[in-house]
């Protein structure tokens, strides 16, 4: 997985609360086999303004001039400024993929869902929980203020605003070890593989029934 | 000493190791996999060299992208005519014979929902730790298993490590007392669920259901609520292990025989919540107070009783609220005020891995029997969530019904519950579901979905709008 240490990006606001997976990416992309090429179809029914779908060529569709993705003011964004329940619904791992194919790396949002959230620290994205006054704050800063960046130093904990300014986070402590040295659970959990042995040869005794 | 939930006894009997950060190991005695969440699972542990941890534990069916029409069906793989459909349904079959685990294919007779198919097998067993990469593994809460969806990342941690890394939820009791009144269903008392806590309430939680009402239910009913405890944000639901859950396992395939099976009994009645266990938050709901639901909006939490209106989002204090109730009705095309019965109806679907059981399909038939669809109707289908439930259907003579009130009887699958098959709803079409979700385009590009119970939705078939299903049962059919 690639790491995460301090990443700086511009800011794009998505104002609006309980923002779904389908939101994020519509079904008819998960037909896919691969975890990449997602990109150019994060939040399609919103992006653009017919139909998206798999294989074609996204090129020529009609754009939404409404949806904040297409300002050209936010081109090039990385850091996604998001409101309640972020990421509700489904277990797609595709919404993830989305965002890192676009480009998003850092997500600043209330609340998410929580398989959503999850799978966000799978993909060495950064899912940053902050109270709902300091969202709102951002939000007023990042629609006053074209080019409107942020910092992010995971290693501190911290968020620094173009003033300077900064803004601690929590982040569960394994979840940041693992982004900051890039690290995948598999390798990681394989490390306890004796242990797993031994609980599930025991298991296997006392409750035979899962093993028949 | 305080008891334990039940969620505290799963989690403890599975707890293979406790990391001082907080998080866990916890032992996976099952993974469910369907075609759209595991192929870059499968193709990460060949780039890895590696082999699943015990691939017998692995239990597959196709179900997102398969046609349910008779003739796509009878073709065989070459009758799903969406080629990137087609690759990952193939994708799937290839990757159970090369890691050697279990699958119903699409041809098999026993094919169907995951969340269907794994309890009828008795893939789903009491006290299982179960997973699959789709939200909607909840559902097996049912059964009295800690059951959840994860993400593809996780499918293959699961399949190279027979674990998964987890940190501990708290505990919700959501607990519904009393009586259903006759014409409510499991999916109206999930459904008033979600809009009382909303559907972020669960976050953070696993949600035991419980209560009179709860206990009152046939495990299909139960498996309706768990399916959709994740509506309401909470990866897991729990139902407790019960004489009705352990009536249901007995004669399953897949479940212990014998002296095995008393012996596993022995250890499912355990399987409950103790008298004086802590829950972090407990709601309470009586079950006479519960209306049959519509939904009216773009979040399973925005529903309404069936004998209210579309409500007014200027009446609304939180901005953010308001804001979200402003585009749901714009997307819905609803204006505030619209009484539940005036909203009409444009297509039908009956199914999806929260009501495509046999009792759903019953209940569904008891309301269209000697009727007809409304010509306004333009579709509605009835989508069987498997093989075996087909067949029982058939054999009840359910199909004849349907297909006489002018419904479409079909083969299973998760069809138009997020089509990624060809049943997709039309831009613009209002649909009555029985399904789990109301977003925007989840049935198809500009669709709107109304999520209801089986009986909601054949008696908006018949009508051609919503109706108070208690109203046609009562004979006050208007």
């Amino acid at each position: 997985m690639r790491k995460f240490t301090v990443q700086s990006g511009l800011v794009m606001p998505l104002d609006r609360a309980n923002v779904d997976t389908d939101f994020i990416i519509p079904k008819q992309f998960l037909k896919s086999i691969k975890r990449s090429g997602f990109g150019v179809n994060l939040f399609d029914e919103h992006r653009y303004l017919d139909k998206g779908e798999p294989g074609r060529d996204n090129s020529g569709r009609p754009l939404n001039p409404d949806f904040v993705m297409n300002q050209p003011r936010y081109k090039g964004a990385s850091v996604l400024l998001a409101r309640e329940n972020f990421g509700c619904g489904s277990s797609r791992e595709h919404a993830p993929w989305a965002l890192d194919d676009y480009g998003f790396r850092i997500i600043i949002a209330p609340s998410y869902a929580d398989i959503f959230f999850n799978n966000c620290f799978k993909n060495g994205i950064l899912p940053i929980v902050l109270d709902r006054k300091i969202v709102d704050g951002l939000f007023a800063e990042v629609e006053a203020q074209e080019g409107y960046s942020l910092t992010v130093d995971l290693e501190k904990q911290v968020i620094i605003r173009p003033s300077g300014e900064t803004i601690p986070f929590n982040v569960d402590s394994f979840r940041k070890y693992c982004l900051l040295n890039g690290l995948d659970d598999i390798g990681i959990t394989l490390q306890d593989a004796e242990e797993i042995k031994t609980f599930e040869s025991t298991w296997r005794k006392t409750s035979p029934w899962y093993f028949a | 000493m305080t008891g334990k939930t039940l969620y505290d006894k799963l989690w403890d009997s599975h707890l293979v190791k406790q990391r001082d950060d907080g998080t866990a190991l916890i032992y996976i005695d099952r993974q469910l996999i369907h075609e759209v969440t595991s192929p870059q699972a499968f193709e990460g542990l060949r780039l890895a060299g590696r082999r699943p941890w015990r691939a017998e534990s692995n239990f597959a069916t196709p179900d997102h992208n398969i046609p349910t029409t008779k003739e796509e069906r009878r073709q065989g793989l070459e009758g799903i005519r969406d080629p990137i459909s087609r690759i990952q349904v193939t994708t799937l079959d290839d990757n159970c014979r090369e890691f050697g685990i279990f699958e119903l294919d699409m041809n098999d007779e026993r094919q169907g929902i995951v969340h269907v198919v794994g309890p009828e097998q008795g893939a789903t067993l009491p006290g299982m730790t179960i997973v699959c990469g789709d939200s909607h593994t909840s559902t097996h809460g049912a059964l009295g298993a800690l059951a959840h969806g994860i993400g593809t990342s996780e499918v293959e941690h699961v399949m190279a490590t027979q674990c998964l890394l987890q940190t501990k939820m708290k505990n919700m009791l959501v607990r519904v007392d009393g009586r259903l009144n006759p014409g409510v269903t499991a999916k109206d008392i999930v459904l008033a669920i979600i809009g009382e806590i909303g559907t972020a309430g669960g976050t953070g939680y696993t949600i035991e259901f419980g209560g009179e009402a709860i206990r009152a239910l046939s495990m299909e009913g139960r498996m309706t609520i768990c399916n959709m405890a994740i509506e309401a944000g909470a990866r897991a639901g729990l139902i407790a292990v019960d004489q009705t859950t352990l009536d249901y396992i007995k004669g399953k395939p897949f479940a212990p025989k014998g002296e095995m099976l008393e012996q596993a009994i022995a250890a499912w009645r355990g399987l409950v919540s103790d008298a004086d266990a802590h829950f972090d938050r407990v709601v309470v709901i009586d079950a006479a107070d519960i209306i049959p639901q519509v939904t009216w909006g773009t979040s399973p939490e925005m529903v309404a009783p069936i004998t209210g209106e579309v409500p007014d989002p200027d009446k609304e204090t939180d901005p953010s609220r308001r804001d979200n109730m402003k585009q749901a009705l714009k997307y819905m095309g609803l204006t505030p005020g619209t009484k539940m019965t005036d909203i009409k109806l444009d297509c039908i679907f009956i199914g999806s891995c929260t009501n495509s059981r046999i009792e759903d399909l019953r209940a569904a038939a008891a309301v269209v029997k000697g009727r007809k669809v409304a010509s306004s109707v333009e579709m509605a289908l009835v989508v069987p969530g498997s093989g075996l439930v087909k067949k029982q259907a058939e054999a009840e003579g359910l199909d004849k019904i349907f297909i006489e009130a002018g419904l479409e009887w079909r083969e299973p699958g998760c069809s138009m519950c997020l089509a990624m098959n060809a049943d997709q709803l039309g831009a613009g079409k209002h649909c009555a579901s029985t399904s789990n979700r109301n977003f925007e385009g989840r049935q198809g590009f500009g669709g709107r979905t109304h999520l209801v119970s089986p009986a909601m939705a054949a008696a908006a078939a018949v009508h051609g709008h919503f109706v108070d299903v208690r109203d046609i049962l009562l004979n006050f059919d208007r």
